[in-house]
């Protein structure tokens, strides 16, 4: 299989999974609970992206608990965005300095 | 790649696997598995296109559709989502992701290693920055992200069987979820 081809598949494989729902789902009637569920994915799945990917994203993950830390605090503090991603870096780049 | 495959990990992903020369097919099914999560991110999102969004809208919508954009336009307030506030923040990621990768190859050589790795950590700055004050808002993102978190966790640490991180991230996002769905189920949000 040449190169190009796989790379044409990669796009399929990633771009099918990701319309279907988009296309198919959106005028369809299901129950109340199911409802609730595809409500709560974006927490559930910002959860799972967040723990343990974050811990482990610098070495050493005491560096990277820091940092995760310090953005919570920020976020609970209800800071902008940009406030808690600059808290956050600076944090793991002066622990990284440290540590 | 980047034009066609618009999916971060995938690509380093694929590229280190063409490096090794791993099978085609094998890669392939990395790719499936590794991005099948968006599958339950456009599940989400579909809920909340307005009602006469036509299908090659919808499905316009959705090659954008990664980890980022759907952090950012599923925390947003507004109870339906245009499809043309997505096309606008899938244009800017994706333009962004491209210049990124011109800047990034630039920058790679003057950022010192140790801030480079700092940056590393910035997605996940991100992530919490979109997380934390939803959680403060609203009792089930607190019960659905800290049961995704406990499985994910979980599933990372046990030592009986190796996972690959996108059916870890599935599979934490659907019993996380599945149970907020349960346990928040007389409530309206």
């Amino acid at each position: 299989m040449s190169k190009l081809n796989i790379i044409i598949l990669m796009a399929l494989v990633t771009y099918i999974p990701r319309m279907l729902p988009m296309v198919f789902l959106k005028n369809m009637r299901l129950a109340p609970w199911l409802n609730r569920f595809l409500r709560f994915i974006p927490y559930a799945s910002l959860g799972a992206l967040i723990f343990p990917g974050a811990l482990f994203s610098v070495n050493p993950p005491a560096a990277a608990a820091g940092g995760i830390i310090v953005s919570a605090v920020m976020g609970l503090m209800g800071r902008s965005l940009i406030a808690v991603f600059a808290s956050g870096v600076a944090a793991v780049y002066i622990l990284l300095l440290i540590i | 790649m980047s034009l066609i495959v618009f999916a971060g990990a995938a690509q380093f992903v694929g590229a280190g696997m063409f490096g090794m020369g791993v099978g085609g097919w094998e890669i392939v099914l990395t790719t499936f598995v590794l991005n099948f999560r968006h599958f339950l991110m456009t599940s989400s999102l579909s809920r909340r296109l307005p009602d006469n969004t036509t299908k090659s809208q919808s499905a316009l919508a959705a090659f954008g559709v990664t980890d980022e954009t759907f952090a950012v336009a599923s925390m947003s307030r507004d109870e339906k989502l245009a499809p043309s506030y997505l096309y606008g923040l899938n244009f800017t990621a994706y333009t962004a992701w491209a210049a990124g990768t011109v800047a990034g190859v630039m920058a790679g050589s003057i950022l010192g290693d140790t801030l480079k790795q700092s940056l590393t950590f910035g997605l996940y700055a991100l992530f919490i920055g979109l997380l934390v004050p939803e959680m403060k808002r609203a009792k089930p993102a607190v019960t659905a992200a800290l049961c995704s978190m406990a499985v994910s966790g979980a599933l990372y640490f046990q030592p009986f069987f190796k996972m690959g991180s996108g059916w870890m991230i599935v599979s934490a996002t659907v019993v996380g979820s599945f149970i907020a769905a349960v346990l928040h189920g007389d409530e309206n949000e």
